[in-house]
């Protein structure tokens, strides 16, 4: 199915995930407040905002990640095909199995080698017999466009990488075991403009076929990579709200509310 | 592929449920430990355990004044050396320690405290008893000090650094000699910490049985000079514990009830005063 | 500490120049023909210590983990005061309690059932006598286990938690995320723990002294009475007498010694070469 066939189809088609009056808290604090939206199939959504606006409470809404946290609490729906993943009896842990998720910082497992790296989700579930790792570890290496950089370092230790490469095996982890939807939360904020870039290009070929959604605080980023675009707002009582979501050409060339607008001409935030 | 899942669920109920099995073992042990002592010495534990010495093995009745006032001097003793020698090491340590010496010093301390009190105990035997030809209340305070040492200097140490560099500074900067600093502002303003390590060093040496075997040995008279044998609790309670006799064995749990009283109200004042001090909570 | 080594070379000299280094070896310990060896009072020691350390590490490991990562907020500060409440409690306390309350249960029903169904192993066959090494080993690890817990405990909590959140995120249960990446991540600080848990253990005196029995025995049989260095060092060194017994008990406490700061600095050593893992962590 090609692109532009996939555009064509209705919307609640093409839905990956569908978020409907979302709210999540830290304690007693209000996160997020009464957050709806619909993520595209195979198509890179960013989320945006100044910090403290929720962001990233939102993206570890989507693979239940939020509870992890002491205190943490999250209501409202996430359909994910369809299903609801906070639905009762719904395990966290096969939600996440499915939904990976890369991090702010690099945190790759320092005790493991850059092959046990990527291999560690492969074992937890046990997808393949031992020996047929191999070739999965290589094609996840070679999608997060590493393979050529590490191929002659497997058995090095994961955290002796560069900052980059480091992210980028992080991507290959969470590949390896094919997730259908990739959240990222800032993967590139502490890395430099060239392995930034890289990572762009990257997410340009992973969502050939998965659905990534990303949150950024850098509107070139978003504006550079993403198809859809969010933008979320603390509210007066500091939960964040979604303030406007669309295509991101119009979203950063003719924005529909006026905080929108002030956010991405540099006006706050 | 089910199956596997539901392997992957019962190894993690279980091996969390075994966690938290191990956590209410060990709260288990200590609450039987001072709930025997206290069921078995609570009824032993009268003003005339306190005030009374013992009496002939068969008569009924008499206490352990000798062995708590050995006790208290004892330790009196040990604070006396151990206290100012711990607090002069710690600040040494906290002020002049980033060098080789106080690397050194350091590494000392830190091997002195896994030395086994047996050992210091012998030590001492050598050193004191040996060479002034008599057991004595002196080589036990001695070698109780030596035990509190590393644990007076390093809390000290820890305390005094955690002084804020620019009081330090600011004394310094108004022409005040670094001693005087160190006494006027370094030492007040790390007191509390001080004052805990040494509670807990006190409350560490209180219930300290094998050194006393070789120095202190114990003494079924009262307290007769600091340069002959003295009695002790501990060494009393070990008497006690492995004789015969019913009696003694209520002697010695009651002891133990006042030991044990002793050393846990000085540690939970100790974590009071420290979660009142540094807001630590962990 | 030279000063120490010094004085203790110097008074336990007429036994190590008497006995040489047969002290080591030889098995009999008779003050009256003059004969004594060290070797079952080395044994008991390593025997205790390393039975207790088989008990106390996976416990205290379930209790850090516990007290670390799952106890909810409200219980986490009372049951860790409560763990460490137990290091407080002066050890002739523990030994009494073991000696009146631990013991009789050792003997009956413990032993007897282990004697019933793993018979056939050389561990568990002998009489049941209650005071053995099996108590031995059991009062150390009561000993050992506040220690190890708290640092085991001190070094989960300082595993970031990106480390646990990258585990989960692939799909691991709590566990798998606790056993595959907060445990290698610790390691050196649980290793550390052991070794120093296991130098406690070498080095406690009265509670063991109180439990294992006085026997001086080379034999596999847990339930035996024993000896450990310094238990026999306790109780013997006020009825000995001349300077050969008196060396001997000093030489045996050298040993201890020895043994110990070799425990120690190897542990040091260890932390040391684990340290790659914990560097490398660091910088994230």
């Amino acid at each position: 199915m090609s692109h532009e066939t996939d555009w064509e189809r209705p919307l609640e088609q093409r839905a990956k995930i569908v978020v409907e009056r979302l709210n999540a808290w830290y304690g007693p604090v209000h996160a997020i407040h009464d957050i709806s939206l619909t993520i595209l199939d195979r198509r890179i959504t960013a989320v945006i905002g100044p910090s403290g606006c929720g962001k990233s409470t939102l993206l570890r809404c989507l693979n239940r990640m939020h509870e992890v946290q002491p205190g943490a609490r999250a209501q409202g729906e996430v359909l994910l095909n369809g299903e609801n993943i906070y639905a009762s009896g719904v395990d966290p842990v096969t939600v996440r199995r499915r939904v990976g998720m890369v991090f702010q910082r690099p945190n790759p497992f320092p005790t493991m080698s850059v092959f046990d790296n990527v291999a560690a989700g492969l074992k937890l579930h046990s997808l393949l017999s031992r020996t047929r790792f191999a070739d999965t570890v290589e094609r996840a290496l070679r999608r997060a466009a590493l393979w050529d950089e590490v191929k002659d370092k497997l058995k090095k230790n994961g955290a002796a990488l560069s900052g980059g490469q480091q992210q980028r095996l992080c991507i290959a982890r969470a590949l390896a075991v094919e997730p259908e939807v990739l959240l990222m939360d800032e993967p590139a904020s502490a890395l430099d403009p060239m392995a930034t870039l890289a990572i762009e290009d990257l997410m340009r070929e992973l969502v050939q076929d998965t659905t990534i959604v990303i949150v950024t605080h850098n509107m070139q980023q978003a504006a550079r990579v993403s198809d859809k675009t969010a933008f979320l707002l603390a509210n007066a009582q500091g939960a964040g709200e979604l303030i406007e979501y669309g295509d991101t050409p119009q979203v950063f060339t003719n924005p529909k509310d006026e905080r929108t607008e002030a956010y991405i001409t540099g006006r706050f935030g | 592929m089910i199956g596997q899942y539901t392997r992957r669920k019962v190894t993690n109920y279980l091996m969390l449920t075994l966690c938290g099995l191990a956590t209410l073992a060990a709260i288990a042990i200590l609450l039987l430990v001072v709930g025997y002592t206290a069921v078995n010495g609570l009824p032993y534990l009268n003003l005339e355990f306190i005030t009374q010495t013992a009496r002939p093995l068969g008569e009924p009745g008499g206490g352990m004044r000798n062995e708590i006032i050995g006790t208290l001097i004892l330790v009196g003793l040990a604070s006396a050396i151990g206290l100012p020698v711990g607090l002069l090491a710690g600040s040494f340590l906290a002020e002049y320690g980033d060098g080789r010496v106080g690397t050194a010093v350091r590494l000392v301390a830190d091997v002195l405290t896994g030395v086994p009190s047996v050992v210091i105990g012998i030590f001492v035997y050598i050193i004191m008893v040996r060479s002034m030809g008599t057991f004595s209340a002196l080589s036990g305070g001695v070698a109780l000090a030596i035990i509190m040492l590393p644990i007076v200097a390093r809390t000290t140490e820890e305390m005094m650094r955690l002084i804020p560099a620019t009081y330090r500074e600011a004394a310094l900067a108004l022409g005040i000699s670094r001693w005087r600093t160190i006494i006027s502002v370094v030492i007040p303003g790390a007191m509390t910490g001080i004052v805990t390590g040494s509670m807990l060093a006190v409350a560490r040496i209180t219930g300290e049985t094998a050194p006393l075997i070789f120095t202190a040995l114990g003494n079924r008279f009262g307290f007769s000079g600091l340069l002959n044998p003295i009695a002790a609790m501990p060494l009393q309670i070990w008497r006690y514990a492995t004789s015969a006799y019913d009696t003694w064995h209520q002697q010695a749990w009651a002891a133990s009830f006042l030991l044990v009283i002793f050393v846990l109200f000085i540690n939970i004042s100790v974590r009071w005063l420290t979660a009142r001090r540094y807001g630590y909570t962990r | 500490m030279v000063a120490m080594t010094g004085y203790l070379l110097e008074s336990a000299w007429p036994a190590i120049t008497r006995l040489g280094v047969e002290f080591l070896t030889r098995v009999e310990w008779d003050p009256v023909q003059g004969i004594f060896g060290a070797l079952p009072g080395i044994y008991g020691t390593l025997l205790t210590s390393v039975l207790a350390m088989a008990i106390a590490i996976p416990v205290s490991l379930g209790v850090a983990i516990f007290l670390a990562e799952l106890a909810p907020n409200w219980l986490r500060g009372p049951a860790s005061l409560l763990v460490e409440m137990l290091a407080a409690v002066p050890s002739v306390v523990i030994g009494l309690w073991g000696l009146f309350v631990m013991v009789p249960v050792i003997r009956s029903p413990i032993e007897r059932w282990l004697g019933q169904s793993l018979g056939f192993l050389p561990f568990f066959q002998g009489p049941p006598f209650g005071v053995g090494f099996l108590a031995g080993g059991l009062i150390l690890a009561i000993m050992a286990l506040p220690i190890l817990t708290a640092i085991a405990r001190d070094s989960i909590l300082a595993v970031p938690s990106s480390q646990r959140e990258a585990m989960l995120a692939l799909g691991a249960t709590r566990w798998e995320a606790i056993s595959q990446a907060v445990l290698p991540y610790a390691r050196s600080g649980i290793v550390a723990a052991a070794m120093l848990g296991f130098g406690r253990a070498l080095g406690e005196t009265m509670a063991v002294t109180m439990v294992i029995g006085n026997g001086y025995r080379l034999t596999p049989q847990l339930f035996s009475p024993g000896n450990t260095m310094a238990s026999k060092i306790a109780i013997e060194f006020n009825e000995a007498s001349g300077d050969l017994y008196i060396g001997a008990l000093v030489e045996l406490g050298l040993v201890l010694f020895a043994i110990t700061l070799v425990v120690n600095l190897l542990g040091r050593i260890m932390i040391r070469w684990m340290a790659p893992g914990q560097r490398v962590g660091a910088q994230q």
